[in-house]
């Protein structure tokens, strides 16, 4: 361990310093997130190759097109050209951000993610907010309770982890929906849409937060600047947020990658279960037709987000404790 | 021997209840879970039907029960899978030198990269739904940690005195490999199995919610609870119980997955 504790050049308190420390780190991990980035695209160019039927079929989800259209794909593509050739057009076209055309739709692929990618935007930045307000408020208020009460957080946590996000989704429907009805059960439109998809999803991501960051917060409570903290006679209140709290953030932060790649597929199929508009139900729908494009560019451009979102959780990691600074990062 | 913890005794207890209701159906029902019955549709749960029945009529406690079998399957299936390939995607990132390491170790990123439910369909996109292509996917998904627990171990076990010794004595290395470093790399192994056994089975009922896994007339609690969708203006029961099977099925597992890894760690160290 001794290579990770020790602190980068400009230590602690040199903005300037910090900011140029990170720039080898980061460009080192920006490498390492384009080397993955590549693989995914390349993987996703054999999985096309080696399907049964010749490419273009499987491109065009083996819907009848007109032969113009059919060979502008072979153009688009170049399909008669080899490989390498094959291979390079690809690459290219993705870098462009073109995903190329959805036959089964008849619609460019972009311009279909366009319209639903909003909303599954909006469903996941409340999950966030309220994923990070609720972990941060109840492992404040768990980590202060006493051993009973501790246990209980701890058993309920347990079960929410262990509950499947989607059939939670289904009981908040039967009851706050069709039995109460104080949520609409389908559609997006409005914010009240947003409340039962919310909880859902956001359920499992607090229990195990909370859980994590009340653990952290315990073994904070035993370190000597907090008894500093509190010789110095400032309210156990401010102990817990500006002290504890900061120091037990990080093994949670730890967890925030995962629970990215869970957020994105949970979302998906929190969106069937509320029968909401996003690019959960395209994608679905994309996959039961055989609509490569679509299932491609969804999957590549959740790659995408999750890569930079783990590059940020790291950054920010770095930049919060001076302690995890190292060459390598 | 460390005493067992209450819970730990009901984890098992749930273990054991799901893997009969699996293997002997038949010992916990004598209701048919296909047994069509129009004139007793949405029978509130009471004597008779102690979980009601469905939009057909059906008893839910005999589908749940019959539901645990595919329901189960599917899970060890996709373990099973990811076990094996991620061992010997592990052995050879230990073994093979350190080009095949960082392009292995690379490609496990690639995987990992992909948010575990897109890259179930992106596979089911390529070989068609079924239960076969949502083991495929799951198991890609499963892949990458065994890989890395079953790398880990390898490299610690080849440096431990003990294997030393072993290849002292003039063993030959399949010997060695096959006594010493596999026997002592299965706890971890079999730990990680089992809490992943648990999100596989999650995983693999989310698929039948979304029409990805075995299809509706079929007793699978993914499936069942896709139909309750539909009714549930009607009734809950067909959407609660199914889920609550599964809920404490995972429950089980995973408590016992953790435990198993807990005491692994702890002996360790």
């Amino acid at each position: 361990m001794a290579r990770a504790l020790k602190t980068a050049p400009a230590g602690n308190g040199a903005p300037a310093g910090a900011a140029a420390a990170l720039v080898r780190p980061v460009l080192v991990r920006a490498g390492g997130a384009v080397a993955v980035l590549w693989g995914a695209a390349t993987a996703t160019f054999v999985l096309l190759r080696i399907m049964p039927g010749s490419t273009a079929d499987v491109l065009l989800a083996r819907s009848t097109v007109s032969p113009e259209i059919r060979a502008r794909l072979i153009a688009d593509y170049r399909l008669d050209d080899g490989l390498g050739a094959q291979y390079a057009a690809y690459l290219s076209r993705l870098v462009r951000g073109d995903f190329g055309e959805s036959h089964v739709l008849r619609r460019p692929v972009t311009e279909v993610l366009a319209v639903q990618v909003p909303h599954t935007l909006a469903l996941l930045g409340t999950t966030t907010a309220v994923t990070v307000g609720a972990s941060l408020v109840l492992a404040v208020i768990s980590a202060r309770a006493g051993r009973l009460v501790r246990g209980a957080f701890a058993a309920v946590e347990a079960l929410l982890v262990a509950v499947p996000p989607f059939w939670l989704g289904l009981i908040l429907l039967s009851a706050f929906s069709f039995t109460l009805p104080l949520f609409p059960a389908v559609g997006s439109s409005s914010p009240s849409g947003l409340v039962l998809p919310t909880i859902a999803l956001a359920a499992g991501p607090v229990a195990l937060i909370t859980g994590v960051l009340r653990e952290s917060m315990l073994r904070a409570l035993d370190e000597p600047f907090v008894l500093t903290a509190r010789t110095r006679g400032i309210s156990e209140t401010a102990v817990q947020v500006r002290h504890v709290l900061r120091h037990a953030v990080l093994p949670a932060a730890g967890l925030l990658g995962w629970v990215g790649g869970t957020l994105l597929g949970g979302a998906v199929i929190i969106e069937i279960v509320f029968s909401r508009q996003g690019v959960g139900r395209l994608v679905l729908s994309a996959v039961q037709n055989k609509d490569l494009p679509v299932v491609v560019a969804v999957v590549l451009l959740s790659a995408v987000v999750f890569v930079l979102f783990t590059m940020l959780v790291d950054v920010l990691t770095w930049l919060a404790d001076p302690r995890t600074r190292t060459e390598a990062l | 021997m460390r005493k067992l913890k209450p819970g730990l005794w009901l984890a098992v207890a749930g273990l054991v209840i799901l893997a009969g209701m699996a293997a002997v159906p038949g010992l916990f029902t004598t209701a048919d879970p296909d047994a069509a019955d129009l004139s007793a549709t949405f029978t509130p749960p009471g004597p008779g039907h102690w979980l009601g029945t469905d939009e057909n009529g059906r008893d839910l406690w005999a589908r749940i029960v019959y539901g645990a079998r595919p329901s189960l399957l599917i899970g060890a299936g996709s373990v099973a899978l990811a076990l094996l390939a991620g061992t010997v995607i592990g052995v050879a990132s230990a073994q093979l030198g350190r080009v095949t390491d960082q392009v292995l170790g690379r490609s496990l990123e690639v995987l990992l990269s992909v948010p575990w439910l897109l890259l179930v369909f992106l596979v089911v996109a390529v070989l068609g739904p079924g239960a076969f292509p949502a083991m495929v996917g799951l198991s890609l998904v499963g892949l990458p940690g065994f890989a890395r627990v079953v790398r880990a171990e390898v490299l610690r076990l080849r440096a431990a005195p003990f294997v030393e010794a072993a290849h002292g004595f003039g063993w030959t290395r399949a010997r060695v490999v096959l006594r010493h470093v596999v026997p002592n790399a299965l706890g971890p192994v079999l730990a990680l199995a089992t809490v992943s056994l648990g999100a596989m089975i999650v995983a693999g009922s989310s698929l039948g919610f979304v029409g990805l896994g075995p299809r509706p007339p079929t007793a699978e609690w993914g499936a069942m609870l896709a139909t309750s969708r539909r009714t549930l203006s009607v009734a809950w029961w067909p959407a609660a119980f199914p889920g609550l099977a599964l809920t404490l099925a995972v429950l089980a597992i995973t408590t016992l997955g953790q435990d198993l890894q807990r005491r692994i760690a702890g002996r360790s160290r």
